[in-house]
C-alpha cells in the first residue's frame, strides 16, 4: 500500500507477532506496520472484523497493539525501538489485556 | 529527554499541544518571563499541520512545500524561548481548577496551572460511508502523516475521496513525492456554490485564492476528478473496490487503499471534560467552544487556541496562540513587556477572510455526515446507522441516553469518531437541530490510562492518613 520516499533514517528491528520487521528510526509502530504491509493490526471487539491503522494521529484508536507486554497501546503515539516487541489484538479476548 | 519526575508541581502556564497554536502561545509566554510547560502526546512538535517539522525524513522542500516548512520557525522560536517543552506526554485530565493530569512514559503527574491554554486543534470530520472500518481505507490526514514523519508514499491503487482544502493539499503532495492516483472521488455537491457566492469577494483578498487555484490546477492535470454523490468501500479481510455513482450510474474501481476526507473540526474532548461551554456552528457542522476575543472559555483561566476553538487554519492558529498568551501574561504579569496585540488581531482577520467562502463552499452533502442502514457510525463499538435512527424513532433524545442503549461513543476513541454523526442522526430522526440534541458528556481520563499510572501519581502523607483506617 505504502513505499519508502528515502531509506534514510537508521535502520531499527521489532518483532510483530514473533516475526522480525524491518522499520526505520522515526517510525511509530503503526507506520512501522503500514510500511511493512502489515494488513490488519487487531480484530474488532463485537464482529471480530480486522481493523487497521486509520487516521494515524491518536484519535481513532484503530492502531491499538500490545508493546512490550503492554496492551491497547496506540500504536500511531509510540516510536520503535530495536528490539521492541509488538502484538496484534484478538478482539475483546485481549481487550483488557 | 523530560521525565515525570522532571516536572515541577506548578507553573504560570500549562499549553496542552504543540501545534502552531502551542508553540506560539508557550514562545510568547515564556519570553514574556511566566513558567511555562507545554505538553504533546506526540513523539515531536509541529501539531498536525508541521507534523515531524524537526524530523521529517522527506528533504526535498517542494514535496510538503513551504507552508509546511514555515512551522520549523514556530519549533525553533518554541525551543529557543525557555518554555520546557516536553513531547510523548499525554493529558488525560484537566479540571475548571486547572489541575492537569499528565503521563509520560507511563508515569503520571498532576500539574496545578496558574493559566491553561489547551491547543488541542482539529481532527478530521467523520466520513462513515459503508465499509470504512475496512484495512485498505484510511484518512486522507493519516496518509498526509505518515507521509510527513515517515516518508511514506502511497503505492497501490489509490484512490482518494471526499472535499475540502486538506485532499488537494494531500493529493499535491502525494504527486510531487512520485506517487500516483488512480482518481479523485469529490463528493462536493455543486449546489454548494449557491451558499458561498456570497462570500466570494473576501476569498479573493485572502491568501487562500491564489494558493486553492494553483493547487486544484496542479493536481486535475494529473489524476482524473470524478463528481460523485454515492460512495463505498468494498471488500472482505481488506478493501478490493470502491464502488461510486452519481444518479443512477454506478461505477467500480479496483483499488489497494481508499483516502477519505471531509474537512477538519475541533478537537474538542478535553475542552468538554474541563466543563468548557460549547456551541453548534451551523456552517462547519461541528461543536466549538464558546469564548471571548482573547478565547478565554466559559471556565476561568482556562483559554482555547488555534483550531480547537473554531476552525480557521494553521497561520491564523498561532495568531491565536499569541493572542491567548498575551491574555495569560496580562493576567498573571500585568507589568511584563508583551508585544502589541493589535498586530495579532490584524494579521489574524486576514487570515479568517477567505474562511466563509471555503467552509460554505466545502460543506459535506447531508448523506456523507448522515448514513443510512447497516453503515457503521461507531466504529469501537459497530453501531450502526440503522441502531441509531431506529432508537432516536423510540424516544431516545440525546447521545448520552444513545450511550445508555447502544454503547456508542463508550469504546477507546471516546466518541471521536461518531459524536458528530450520532448528533446529526438523531436530530435528522427527531425533527430537532444539532444545537438541540447536544454532545456526548465527556469525562476525564479523555485519554486511557493504566491503573499503574494513576499508582504512580505521588501521595502525600495527610491524601494518605486520609484513606488508612
Amino acid at each position: 500500500m505504502f513505499k519508502r520516499l528515502a531509506e534514510a533514517c537508521a535502520p531499527v528491528a521489532i518483532t510483530v507477532d514473533g516475526k522480525r520487521v524491518g522499520c526505520r528510526a522515526g517510525d511509530t509502530v503503526a507506520a512501522a506496520l503500514i510500511a511493512a504491509g502489515i494488513a490488519h493490526c487487531r480484530t474488532a471487539p463485537v464482529s471480530g472484523a480486522p481493523r487497521a491503522p486509520y487516521c494515524l494521529m491518536g484519535v481513532c484508536f484503530e492502531c491499538l497493539v500490545t508493546v512490550d507486554g503492554t496492551g491497547s497501546r496506540q500504536g500511531c503515539l509510540v516510536p520503535v525501538r530495536d528490539g521492541m516487541t509488538v502484538e496484534t489484538q484478538v478482539g475483546r479476548r485481549e481487550a483488557g489485556r | 529527554m523530560t521525565n515525570a519526575s522532571d516536572l515541577a508541581s506548578s507553573y504560570d502556564l500549562v499549553v496542552i499541544g504543540g501545534g502552531p497554536a502551542g508553540l506560539a502561545a508557550a514562545a510568547l509566554a515564556a519570553r514574556a518571563g511566566l513558567s511555562t510547560v507545554l505538553f504533546d502526546e506526540n513523539p515531536g512538535v509541529g501539531g498536525q499541520i508541521y507534523r515531524a517539522i524537526t524530523f521529517s525524513p522527506v528533504k526535498d522542500r517542494t514535496i510538503l512545500g513551504e507552508d509546511y516548512w514555515a512551522g520549523a520557525d514556530l519549533a525553533a522560536e518554541a525551543a529557543a524561548s525557555g518554555a520546557l517543552i516536553v513531547t510523548g506526554a499525554t493529558v488525560w485530565s484537566l479540571d475548571p481548577a486547572r489541575l492537569v493530569g499528565v503521563s509520560i512514559a507511563g508515569q503520571a503527574r498532576l500539574i496545578r496551572a496558574g493559566r491553561v491554554i489547551i491547543a488541542t486543534g482539529a481532527l478530521e470530520r467523520p466520513v462513515p460511508v459503508p465499509g470504512w472500518t475496512l484495512p485498505g481505507v484510511m484518512s486522507a490526514g493519516g496518509a498526509q502523516t505518515v507521509l510527513k514523519a515517515q516518508g511514506l508514499v502511497p503505492s497501490g491503487r489509490t484512490v482518494m475521496a471526499g472535499g475540502g482544502p486538506l485532499l488537494w493539499l494531500l493529493a499535491a503532495q502525494i504527486l510531487r513525492a512520485g506517487g500516483k492516483l488512480d482518481a479523485i472521488l469529490d463528493t462536493t455537491p455543486r449546489s454548494n456554490w449557491l451558499r458561498a457566492l456570497a462570500h466570494l469577494p473576501d476569498f479573493l483578498l485572502s491568501p487562500y485564492f491564489s494558493k486553492g487555484v494553483k493547487l486544484l490546477r496542479e493536481v486535475r492535470a494529473k489524476v482524473r476528478v470524478i463528481r460523485v454523490d454515492r460512495l463505498e468501500a468494498v471488500g472482505d479481510d481488506r478493501l478490493r473496490e470502491v464502488v461510486f455513482g452519481t444518479g443512477d450510474g454506478e461505477r467500480r474501481l479496483a483499488a489497494d487503499l481508499l483516502l477519505l476526507h471531509q474537512g477538519v473540526v475541533p478537537n474538542v474532548n478535553l475542552a468538554i471534560a474541563a466543563g468548557i461551554a460549547h456551541a453548534w456552528n451551523e456552517r462547519q457542522l461541528c461543536f466549538e467552544p464558546v469564548l471571548d476575543g482573547d478565547f478565554n472559555s466559559s471556565v476561568p483561566g482556562i483559554a482555547v487556541a488555534g483550531d480547537g476553538a473554531g476552525i480557521a487554519g494553521g497561520t491564523a492558529a498561532a495568531e491565536r496562540g499569541r493572542i491567548a498568551a498575551i491574555a495569560a501574561v496580562r493576567a498573571l504579569r500585568p507589568a511584563a513587556s508583551v508585544p502589541d496585540v493589535q498586530i495579532m488581531r490584524r494579521k489574524l482577520r486576514r487570515e479568517e477572510m477567505g474562511r466563509a467562502f471555503l467552509d460554505w463552499l466545502n460543506r459535506p452533502a447531508g448523506p456523507f455526515r448522515q448514513p443510512t442502514g447497516d453503515t457503521i457510525v461507531c466504529r469501537c463499538e459497530e453501531v450502526t446507522a440503522r441502531q441509531v435512527r431506529d432508537t432516536a424513532d423510540m424516544g431516545c433524545e440525546g447521545p448520552n441516553q444513545m450511550k445508555a442503549f447502544l454503547r456508542c461513543g463508550m469504546g477507546p476513541c471516546q466518541g471521536r469518531l461518531c459524536g458528530l454523526t450520532v448528533t446529526e442522526l438523531i436530530a435528522a430522526q427527531r425533527g430537532t437541530t444539532p444545537a438541540e440534541v447536544g454532545y456526548y458528556r465527556l469525562r476525564p481520563p479523555v485519554k486511557p490510562i493504566t491503573l499503574a499510572e494513576l499508582a504512580s501519581l505521588p501521595i502525600a502523607e495527610a491524601e494518605r492518613k486520609a484513606v488508612e483506617r
